[in-house]
């Protein structure tokens, strides 16, 4: 091609690489940063800012726990998951297969950490929003009948399983596209879930202690029970088209 | 010696009870917040109680660490009845300040830690690396403990409420002497995200004597 060709192309690549959240194909920001950065990791990722303030989900969940849960949890996600993928340039480049294994669990966990709340950002919006409302006679709603009967039974269903949760993890919502159902799934700790099950995401609710402590203590089903109401079913809805495609 | 640190006695047919703190909720300032203590105390230790009465009712009774060995057997066992046994066992071996800075490993525990990590620092910073939040991928805790043969002594870190009592979970049965609980429920009303800041405050509350 071009030279100039090739230069406007590079400049198109540079700015989606930038764009690191899911609003953006996950496939072109990964393939354009792989392709401008000499590191086989595709280069650096960064925080991902959200597109409402800190309290915007109240009184559901407050300003001081998304404040401290987007600038410090994910963040840290954010700086390990980079500094375990600079480890991981270092082994390829090395050609040594047993520091590459041995970076699995650090960039599952890290890597899985940066994905979900990245995720759980975007599946969030004010209480009272049109986003807010599950619409009528959408792709989502259908999805969700056929799978459960009705929304309220799919509600009931990953409450309990999330509330359940042993430990630190997530609840899903998710799209399989073997049967071309979606399904309700938990994971543990970051395990992210279309890596570990090959269910796409559509919605997910973080379990972790760090996301509700602050505001509902050690009382899991109320903080789940209340984030129905800030769930930005527009998003769900997007992803799920997405999927099906 | 290497005798096991704490056991607790149900109080009645198939009843494990929430044993009382040995120190009021405030006991632990500023290392632990009261709050903090009341609510790990009064809410996740004594739901753990409930849980384990509840999955063992109707069978005989044994003291919580017998249950532990077999425990990845049964997953209400392993969680609840783990959940119970950790529990009872971190609020034992906490002091206040003032009590605990007057505590120090025995002469025997001491010779073992040398002798196991080169010096007490090393110890303590091999715990601290153990107790890291990307150490840990999650809820669970990090233990200081012996083998059955009781000549060496190992730090382990183990998910949700795992214990190195559980047969599977360790390379090898282990007995714990300290153990710290790294759940965000322990600390997250005082330190948020600060993990290490918790860790590196904990060993001014540890009572060796016990």
């Amino acid at each position: 091609m071009s030279s100039s060709g090739k230069l406007i192309i590079d400049s198109a690549l540079r700015a989606a690489a930038h764009v690191r959240s899911s609003r953006l194909p996950k496939d072109v920001s990964k393939v354009a940063a792989a392709m401008l950065s000499s590191a086989p990791s595709g280069g650096a990722h960064t925080l991902p800012d959200l597109s409402y303030d800190y309290n915007a989900i109240e009184p559901v969940v407050s300003a001081e726990t998304m404040t401290i849960h987007h600038t410090k949890h994910h963040n840290t996600y954010v700086t390990n998951l980079n500094a375990s993928l600079e480890k991981l340039d270092a082994a390829v480049s090395a050609g040594d297969v047993s520091a590459i294994i041995g970076l699995e669990g650090a960039l599952k966990f890290n890597g899985g950490g940066h994905l979900n709340h990245t995720l759980f950002w975007e599946n969030l919006c004010p209480k009272g929003s049109s986003e807010s409302e599950l619409k009528d006679g959408g792709v989502l709603k259908s999805a969700i009948e056929e799978a459960y009967g009705d929304v309220d039974t799919m509600k009931k269903e990953l409450s309990a399983m999330s509330v359940a949760v042993q430990g630190s993890g997530w609840g899903w919502l998710g799209y399989n596209t073997k049967t071309g159902k979606i399904e309700c799934a938990t994971r543990p700790n970051q395990d992210p879930l279309e890596a570990t099950t090959g269910l796409v995401p559509l919605l997910g609710i973080d379990v972790w202690e760090h996301a509700y402590y602050v505001d509902y203590r050690n009382v899991r089903p109320d903080y789940v029970g209340a984030i129905w109401d800030v769930i930005n079913w527009d998003t769900v809805e997007k992803r799920l088209i997405a999927a099906k495609k | 010696g290497r005798e096991y640190a704490f056991a607790a006695a149900p109080a009645a047919a198939n009843a494990y009870s929430l044993p009382d703190l040995p120190y009021a909720f405030e006991a632990l300032e500023p290392y632990i917040d009261a709050p903090t203590m009341k609510i790990h105390h009064d809410k996740h230790h004594a739901t753990y109680v409930g849980n384990i009465n509840k999955a063992t009712e109707g069978k005989d009774e044994v003291p919580i660490l017998d249950l532990m060995a077999d425990a990845l057997e049964a997953t209400p066992v392993r969680n609840s009845g783990g959940g119970h046994y950790n529990h009872a066992f971190f609020w034992e071996e906490l002091a206040p300040h003032d009590k605990a800075k007057n505590t120090k490993p025995s002469a025997d525990l001491e010779a073992m830690i040398n002798k196991s990590f080169g010096s007490f620092d090393e110890m303590k910073a091999k715990f601290e690396t153990q107790a890291a939040p990307g150490a840990v991928f999650g809820s669970g805790w990090v233990w200081l403990a012996v083998n059955t043969a009781g000549d060496e002594l190992k730090i382990v870190g183990t998910p949700n409420q795992d214990n190195p009592l559980m047969k599977g979970v360790c390379d090898e049965i282990l007995l714990p002497i300290l153990g710290l609980d790294v759940w965000e429920h322990a600390y997250y009303l005082k330190y948020q995200n600060r993990r290490p800041e918790y860790v590196s405050n904990w060993w001014s509350f540890v009572n060796w004597d016990k």
